[in-house]
């Protein structure tokens, strides 16, 4: 439907049209069943229909079978019969990406690795864990409860730690803890022919290292393309002793992005400053049953020791009247917070209330803060000059946010009208020096967008690096290149 | 009321997204390196007791537990959570203690300890009882505030807004009372560096159960006789119409 259909098969670059699919070999199930076990294959259409799409708009694609490993030695054994057969493969983590990641457009056998669940290497002197596919970043944080350690990368979903490694996730706290990439110390990851690499060497976790290329980068955002993410190895960090939340209201989106480019230059170890405009915040209170002003607001967390945040906050709250902001009001306890954070998470959902019955879909780009007021502002003026509804909220503090643009996808005009837009957006942020995705990936439909950004010359180097390692195109195909 | 000390009892339980497993024998379940954790309703009645503290309504915290020596880390945890000390009452390896056990075992430290108020979880999550608090309560013959969603202190007496099946009940209850904690009576803090770093400093006693008292040495009146996992899920048939159905329905005896 939708956005899909309006963009065509001809506006994915890549090797392969995305519509063309092999049908599977003579007793391939079979042979996937002598591996893993009858009750963890599938071929039923509504558990491939599951495994075919995510949390995007993009057409479901079901793979042809859907295959449950109980052990990286599995994975293996299954990666090389569907390297042997030239059967591609798609990994599958809690299916809640939102670039259509996991869509089988050449069909191929899905990998469904939330069987393999374990908490492993957990060392409180280390600040390190290691985690499998199966765990999600809230079980994790769970599990940690009492050691005085947490994860911090918080993207809306309850996500798969190792799907959010494989897309490069990013979350509210991102300005202040990093996205994934600097969070991720190892991977151990599964080959498109079965080998098993450890990207940082088997068994280690060195908080820095200068040994080679760094090979966890690379897998790192790799998006199911290069390999299977069997096994992260997590940097953890000290929970804040005390925290403290507020929102802000501002007399334009100009006053309150220019507070937070001033909150990070007066150096303000700002943990989360997160933007909503206008719309985006009459929706999320009223979704949320909260009394917030439908005005362009800001909501911002600090941690720190107890000494040092009443510090920030006197420093924040100088900055924020200074820019014309006001109704500050500081929560503190754990109950208070939760609610402010959850009415931030459900944007999504306040977004698609907005206009019910109809489909969503979020632009993700970042440009360099000391471009952001300018690109936000016009990119508004964009919205309403198109006649689009597209709620704004975003991550400003690290210069990414997302249009949650709520469209009916019946309607071809409409659906036109949002393509056009997204694009001029993605073009406006790479002319200002930013980038057409700050952490939801490339995924099915920003190809031709990465080749914008990167060039010919980086797009071709991808191009190598992808060729040397996945030779016959058999992890993921479509995505990303 | 700046006096006021407050025992807390806290249970080690097996943690709730462990998947638990019918040990061997089906005398119980596996515990043997099995994650152990505070009992979340525990962790919801400290966290009140460190809060009315924090506001200066009570003076000390005391964090009280009857087990095996691993109990020990669950008291270490509750004083990285907040509590001034902790005390372990010792029982040997064996039948774990019940809730009368248990209660007998607080009631003997209310007598040494001497609180003005006693706050426990409405139920461990492992035996889900639902018992402890009121067998202290009338063992020590003091009134009792259970499922509460809200606790405030007056003076002398303790206002509770209770969740009951009808809604929600308000009592005042004299002190010394015992109250047991709700869901939505807190939201716990975590541990913090810091905290867990102060904890290992503060004073945990280990007193052996003998030492309290004959009542808590009493044999169990409760033996587990059985334990087993329900049966396994038996693979679905399909059938191709309705008489058919209504035909294995029938030789099954469902109808």
């Amino acid at each position: 439907m939708a956005l899909r259909r309006v963009l065509g098969p001809g506006v994915a670059l890549g090797r392969r049209s995305c519509c063309s699919k092999r049908p599977l070999p003579p007793d391939f199930v079979e042979a996937l069943r002598a591996v893993v076990g009858g009750p963890n294959v599938s071929t039923a259409m509504a558990v491939r229909e599951q495994h075919g799409h995510d949390e995007s708009m993009h057409t479901c694609a079901p793979p042809d079978a859907v295959v449950w490993p109980q052990a990286v030695g599995q994975v293996q054994e299954l990666a090389a019969l569907c390297y042997r057969c030239r059967v591609p493969m798609v990994p599958f983590g809690t299916g809640t990406g939102l670039e259509g990641g996991v869509n089988a457009v050449q069909g191929g056998v899905c990998f469904d690795l939330s069987r393999m669940d374990a908490i492993a290497e957990l060392s409180l002197e280390d600040f390190s864990v290691a985690v499998e596919p199966g765990v999600t970043r809230k079980a994790l944080n769970s599990h940690l409860r009492g050691t005085g350690l947490w994860f911090p990368v918080d993207p809306g979903a309850d996500a798969s730690l190792c799907g959010m490694a494989a897309t490069g996730a990013s979350g509210t706290n991102a300005v202040r803890y990093g996205t994934m990439r600097p969070n991720v110390l190892n991977l151990r990851v599964v080959l498109p022919d079965g080998r098993l690499l450890h990207t940082a060497g088997p068994g280690r976790q060195a908080r820095k290292r200068a040994a080679g290329y760094d090979l966890t980068s690379l897998f790192v955002g790799s998006e199911g393309t290069l390999g299977f993410l069997t096994q992260a190895t997590l940097r953890l960090h000290p929970l804040p002793e005390a925290a403290a939340v507020t929102t802000a209201t501002f007399p334009s989106v100009r006053a309150a992005v220019a507070c937070t480019v001033q909150v990070l230059q007066a150096a303000v170890p700002v943990a989360r400053i997160e933007f909503l405009d206008e719309v985006m915040a009459g929706a999320c209170g009223r979704f949320s049953g909260l009394e917030l002003p439908a005005a362009a607001t800001l909501l911002l967390e600090l941690h720190g020791s107890r000494h040092g945040l009443a510090e920030q906050q006197q420093q924040t709250e100088e900055i924020v009247r200074l820019n014309g902001g006001s109704g500050l009001a500081w929560a503190e306890e754990p109950e208070e917070r939760g609610r402010l954070w959850a009415m931030r998470h459900s944007a999504w959902y306040a977004a698609l209330a907005l206009r019910p019955g109809c489909q969503g879909y979020s632009t993700d780009v970042c440009v360099p803060i000391s471009r952001l007021p300018d690109v936000v502002v016009e990119t508004k003026r964009d919205l309403q000059d198109s006649g689009l509804t597209g709620p704004m909220v975003g991550h400003v503090g690290d210069g990414n946010f997302h249009c949650l643009l709520v469209f009916d996808a019946q309607d071809p005009a409409e659906a036109g009208r949002v393509h056009a837009f997204t694009q001029r957006l993605g073009r406006r942020a790479l002319a200002a020096g930013g980038t057409c995705t700050g952490e939801h990936g490339v995924g099915l439909g920003k190809r031709a967008l990465l080749l914008e950004e990167l060039g010919q010359e980086g797009l071709d180097t991808l191009r190598r690096i992808k060729a040397a390692l996945d030779p016959h195109n058999l992890m993921n195909p479509g995505k990303v290149l | 009321m700046a006096a006021l000390r407050v025992l807390v009892g806290v249970k080690r339980v097996i943690d709730y997204a462990v998947k638990v497993r019918v040990a061997a024998g089906g005398g119980g379940v596996q515990t043997q390196g099995v994650k152990h954790s505070l009992n979340p309703f525990c962790e919801i009645a400290l966290e009140e007791a460190v809060r009315l503290r924090e506001r200066g309504a009570a003076a000390e915290v005391i964090a009280a537990s009857v087990g095996t020596r691993l109990c020990q880390d669950t008291l270490r945890t509750a004083l990285a959570l907040g509590a001034d000390r902790g005390v372990l009452v010792e029982v040997g390896e064996g039948a774990a203690p019940g809730p009368r056990e248990a209660a007998a075992a607080l009631a003997a430290l209310v007598g040494r300890l001497q609180p003005g108020l006693v706050l426990l979880g409405k139920q461990a999550i492992d035996d889900d009882c639902n018992q402890t608090g009121q067998l202290l309560a009338a063992m020590l013959d003091w009134p009792q505030g259970t499922f509460a969603s809200r606790v405030e202190l007056e003076e002398g007496a303790v206002r509770v807004e209770r969740e009951v099946d009808g809604g929600l009940e308000t009592l005042r209850l004299r002190l010394p009372a015992v109250l047991t904690a709700d869901l939505r009576l807190n939201e716990p803090r975590y541990a913090t560096l810091p905290n867990i770093m102060k904890a290992k400093k503060k004073p945990l006693e280990v007193v052996g159960a003998s030492e309290l008292g004959a009542a808590i040495l009493s044999p169990p009146r409760l033996r587990v006789l059985k334990m087993a996992e329900p049966p396994g899920r038996q693979g679905g048939e399909r059938v191709q119409d309705v008489p058919t159905l209504l035909q294995r329905l029938r030789s099954k005896g469902r109808v």
